[in-house]
């Protein structure tokens, strides 16, 4: 029998089709999956007891991901009748056998890229993160035009945005929020032109959308891609979660990937 | 034939929803197209949300691609930004699979499950750049059907559609396959040949080979064009449900619909015999799926699908015989460690049924649902929905008694020969349930929802008024007033104003056709969405057609009036119809037949088939249908115990 740890974070890539659903639908995605994998996972108490899992920052329906986060809760007490057991002598071999099962058993477009128990010590996925790198295209501007707008941005002591907050309409600076912004030239898509980013998870989380706003409100959005979310810690930054599969292994964001 | 992805996508990052457009269901199938092969498009003509989890659907889905010569995608309509942003590129209707254009497709087939959809059937054809009206279609257009409940009077699209199927698809959808096979083959082909040879098909209406005559509001006439085609177009019914275990890989949706869940069809057909319900009377006999199919299909779905809920789902489940059971081996099945919930929509109205109720909800228990429809038992012996006001106590009071606080209670207005005082029954029985549930709560809610009654086709009503949106308006104003005095009592109400367009396509004739033309080309799509409806759209196309909305809704029918839908058959008998009618003013009500002699309707009779029922007697526990003498109204005593007692 194949032993579990009691919590588990994956990693894993949203591209494709289902880049088209909603944050709420990739959980209900995971749900049905762990639940035909027949996965010893935890459940809340109450009334309406929901498995255990929790994700990284929420990404904006229509983004694609290389890096996305859900932390597993199991327990041995699970209503689920699982061939798995949990306990502190999981093997490595059991999480690649999990990744391979749940790789398989979500909708095409969620993979699971790497896996890794969780000790104990490390902070909720949500609060642990400052920024995320961003791919970002755009149609509505040319390459040298790009290169101008980045640059004001970039020099403008604040960048105000409206935005929807609780239902209210409200003004914030978007100047803080961006760590880094660069024009890179021609993008995937014909006539579109890729920026990449650093964007602040603090006090709250930029969408694509909204530094689009901040650069040029007549630009449209034809593709954005998280390539990355970053932890930074005392100058370095680290990922919840490498693809090499080191938990809190250190990046260096400079070098991230670009997306497919 | 080629994927209209590349331009499709651009949109996705702008609409609402954009999951609706890209297709990629557990489930669904990616065919390959090509010479000699039929090709489906199943269309829903409403949200994505709201098609995706249709059965009828996904069951002719799975039936057709199932055929080698034959493949099926589907599509939904796309919302208005979605319409807004395809028309300004000009991209047409496609299918959620393939993502292919409409009108590449051989067969385009509408499913019509409610009239207010039907000004979406004429927006997606001309979406899908299909000539709108069945004439000026050519040999290279598609050929449009429609199926579903709403088709027992099509007439109001008649001018749009080149074929309707009546009944159950299952084995016409195959046959129909074959003639446009067939057909696709001759080269010397034109569409009145193929209009012909579908029309030679078992429950296949082609309304071009019928010419209705007009007199004033009335149909006067129905000329057959072709000498060929049946004078009376009967329905289709599949014999035996166990023939048929579909869908076998129902779609699970990458993104939230309605009825998300795993869906079982456990039986077809009712024989309530409530008369105002078009879905008892057209569906008829009743026909059980064999308890270990269902116990197997319930089993294999969970296992595949991984949702933690099934609906099994029927127009009355509590009937299905040896309910308990099915609903526990699902809630003790060990290999779904009380993960998996069992709904039984449409709960039947006893404290027998609350029970059953109770072993499936141990957990959640949010609210029930019931549906007594009529405010006095008077009311309830015209409609024939043979609840007493005990049974619905007992009801009642099992559900607060088991640990509900939340009870929903479901009537109708504007029903024949109601009375005030019936309406003002609502309040009086919404006053009574809130005071039982006081006994056991302190706080409880009893929520009365009132829709406003629209006579069908096909049913002992078909001839009957219905109100006009003010006398409906009244009747709500008057309930809530009486509603007012009792805390925990809410009334909640549908838009009167809908009931007059619902009435006008419900019973609608050929003319209509021209008037939904108006509505939609007015902008009327979307008009089952309340944000969206119009009732003046329909009442200045009427007015511009020389229409008028009473003749349609608030006119009595004469009983020997010619019926727009006289020419299509659910196997019901006339004089049955009419009889129900008779004994519905006269407030006798009558008997489920599946547990007590025939009436001979005309349903199994003229189709050779019978109920397949595994349990000869009614369920335990409650009055309704059982043939406990309650056509004389007798209340039937109910001992219950509370807990702790």
């Amino acid at each position: 029998m194949h032993v579990v740890p009691e919590r588990l974070r994956l990693r894993y890539t949203k591209t494709g089709r289902i880049r088209y659903t909603s944050q709420r639908d990739v959980a209900r995605a995971w749900e049905r999956a762990l639940r035909r994998a027949k996965l010893p996972v935890a459940y809340s108490e109450g009334f309406s007891p929901r498995p255990l899992l929790s994700f990284s920052l929420a990404l904006p329906t229509g983004c694609e991901s290389q890096a996305e986060f859900t932390d597993i809760r199991f327990s041995s007490s699970s209503p689920v009748v699982s061939p798995f057991s949990v306990g502190e002598e999981w093997s490595q071999e059991s999480l690649e056998i999990i990744s391979k099962e749940l790789g398989a058993l979500l909708p095409e477009g969620l993979d699971v890229t790497a896996s890794s128990a969780l000790g104990g010590a490390e902070g909720s996925l949500q609060e642990e993160v400052t920024s995320c790198l961003w791919i970002v295209e755009v149609t509505g501007m040319s390459a040298a035009q790009g290169t101008e707008r980045v640059e004001a941005l970039l020099g403008a002591a604040n960048v105000p945005i409206e935005r929807e907050r609780k239902g209210r309409q409200v003004t914030d600076d978007l100047r803080p929020s961006v760590l880094s912004l660069k024009s890179e030239g021609p993008g995937q898509r014909v006539g579109s032109i890729r920026l990449s980013a650093e964007l602040a998870t603090k006090p709250r989380g930029v969408r694509p959308a909204e530094l689009l706003q901040g650069i040029d409100p007549t630009l449209r959005l034809v593709r954005a891609s998280r390539q990355a979310q970053l932890i930074e810690f005392e100058g370095t930054y680290l990922e919840p979660l490498t693809e090499d599969g080191r938990l809190l292994g250190v990046t260096n964001p400079t070098t991230a990937k670009v997306g497919r | 034939m080629s994927s209209l992805f590349d331009q499709i996508e651009p949109l996705l990052f702008h609409v609402e929803k954009p999951a609706r457009y890209v297709g990629g269901e557990l489930g669904a199938l990616e065919p390959l197209h090509g010479e000699g092969i039929t090709s489906w498009l199943l269309a829903y003509p409403d949200t994505y949300e709201i098609g995706l989890p249709n059965q009828g659907l996904q069951i002719l889905y799975e039936i057709i691609n199932e055929r080698v010569d034959a493949v099926a995608e589907r599509t939904y309509a796309p919302w208005v930004d979605m319409e807004a942003a395809m028309r300004n590129e000009g991209i047409p209707l496609f299918s959620v699979e393939n993502h292919l254009a409409a009108r590449e497709f051989d067969i385009v087939a509408f499913n019509l499950s409610a009239e207010l959809t039907y000004t979406n059937v004429l927006n997606m054809l001309d979406l899908g750049l299909i000539p709108l009206h069945a004439d000026a279609r050519g040999v290279d257009d598609p050929i449009v059907l429609a199926g579903g409940h709403c088709t027992y009077n099509p007439e109001p699209l008649a001018d749009f559609l080149d074929a309707v199927v009546l009944g159950e698809g299952e084995e016409v959808v195959s046959e129909i396959t074959d003639v446009v096979g067939a057909w696709k083959a001759d080269p010397s082909r034109d569409r009145a040949s193929l209009l012909k040879a579908l029309a030679g098909v078992e429950g296949v209406y082609v309304p071009s080979l019928y010419a209705p005559r007009f007199e004033g509001c009335r149909q006067v006439g129905l000329d057959l064009l072709d000498p060929g085609a049946p004078e009376i177009v009967e329905k289709r019914t599949v014999a035996d449900l166990g023939d048929w275990p579909y869908p076998k890989n129902q779609l699970v949706p990458l993104t939230e619909v309605v009825h998300d869940r795993l869906n079982v069809e456990v039986f077809r057909g009712c024989t309530r015999g409530c008369r105002f319900c078009q879905a008892g009377m057209i569906t008829r006999p009743v026909r059980e799926r064999p308890a270990a199919q269902v116990a197997e299909m319930v089993a294999r779905g969970i296992e595949r699908t991984g949702y933690n809920e099934v609906a099994l789902t029927s127009l009355s489940s509590a009937d299905f015989s040896g309910i308990e059971g099915v609903v526990a081996d699902v809630v003790d099945d060990p290999n779904n460690g009380g993960q998996v919930s069992v709904s039984l929509p449409s709960l039947r109205v006893d404290a027998f049924t609350v029970a059953t109720a109770a072993k499936i909800q141990q957990v959640k228990r949010t609210g029930l649902t019931f549906a007594p429809e009529g405010g006095t038992w008077r009311m309830r012996k015209v409609i024939n929905k043979l609840i007493s006001d005990d049974d619905l106590f007992a009801a009642v009071d099992a559900a607060f008694s088991q640990g509900w606080r939340r009870v929903k209670l479901y009537f109708l207005i504007g029903l024949p020969t109601e009375r005030d005082e019936d309406v003002l029954g609502i309040a009086e029985l919404g006053k009574r349930c809130v005071e039982i549930g006081k006994q056991y709560h302190q706080h409880v809610t009893v929520s009365a929802s009132v829709g406003g009654f629209v006579p069908k086709a096909q049913t002992p009503f078909q001839w009957h008024s219905q109100n006009a949106p003010r006398e409906l308006q009244r009747k709500i104003t008057l309930l809530r007033d009486a509603a007012k005095k009792t805390k925990g009592l809410q009334i909640r109400w549908h838009e009167p104003a809908a009931t007059a367009a619902e009435g006008v396509l419900s019973r609608g004739d050929r003319r209509i056709g021209a008037v939904l033309e108006r509505v939609w080309r007015n902008g009327g799509t979307f008009q089952e969405w309340s944000e969206h409806f119009d009732l003046s759209l329909f009442q200045g196309a009427l007015a511009d057609e020389g229409l008028s909305m009473d003749d349609y809704t608030t006119r009595m029918r004469d009983e020997d009036e010619m019926l727009p839908w006289d020419h299509l058959s659910a196997g019901l008998h006339k004089d049955f119809l009419i009889g129900e009618y008779h004994d519905a003013i006269e407030e006798v009500g009558v008997e489920d037949c599946r547990w007590t002699p025939c009436y001979d309707c005309g349903a199994c009779t003229n189709y050779d088939l019978e109920h397949v029922v595994a349990s000869a007697s009614a369920p335990a526990g409650g009055s309704q249908g059982t043939g406990q003498g309650l056509d004389l109204g007798r209340p039937v005593s109910v001992s219950l115990s509370r807990s702790g007692n």
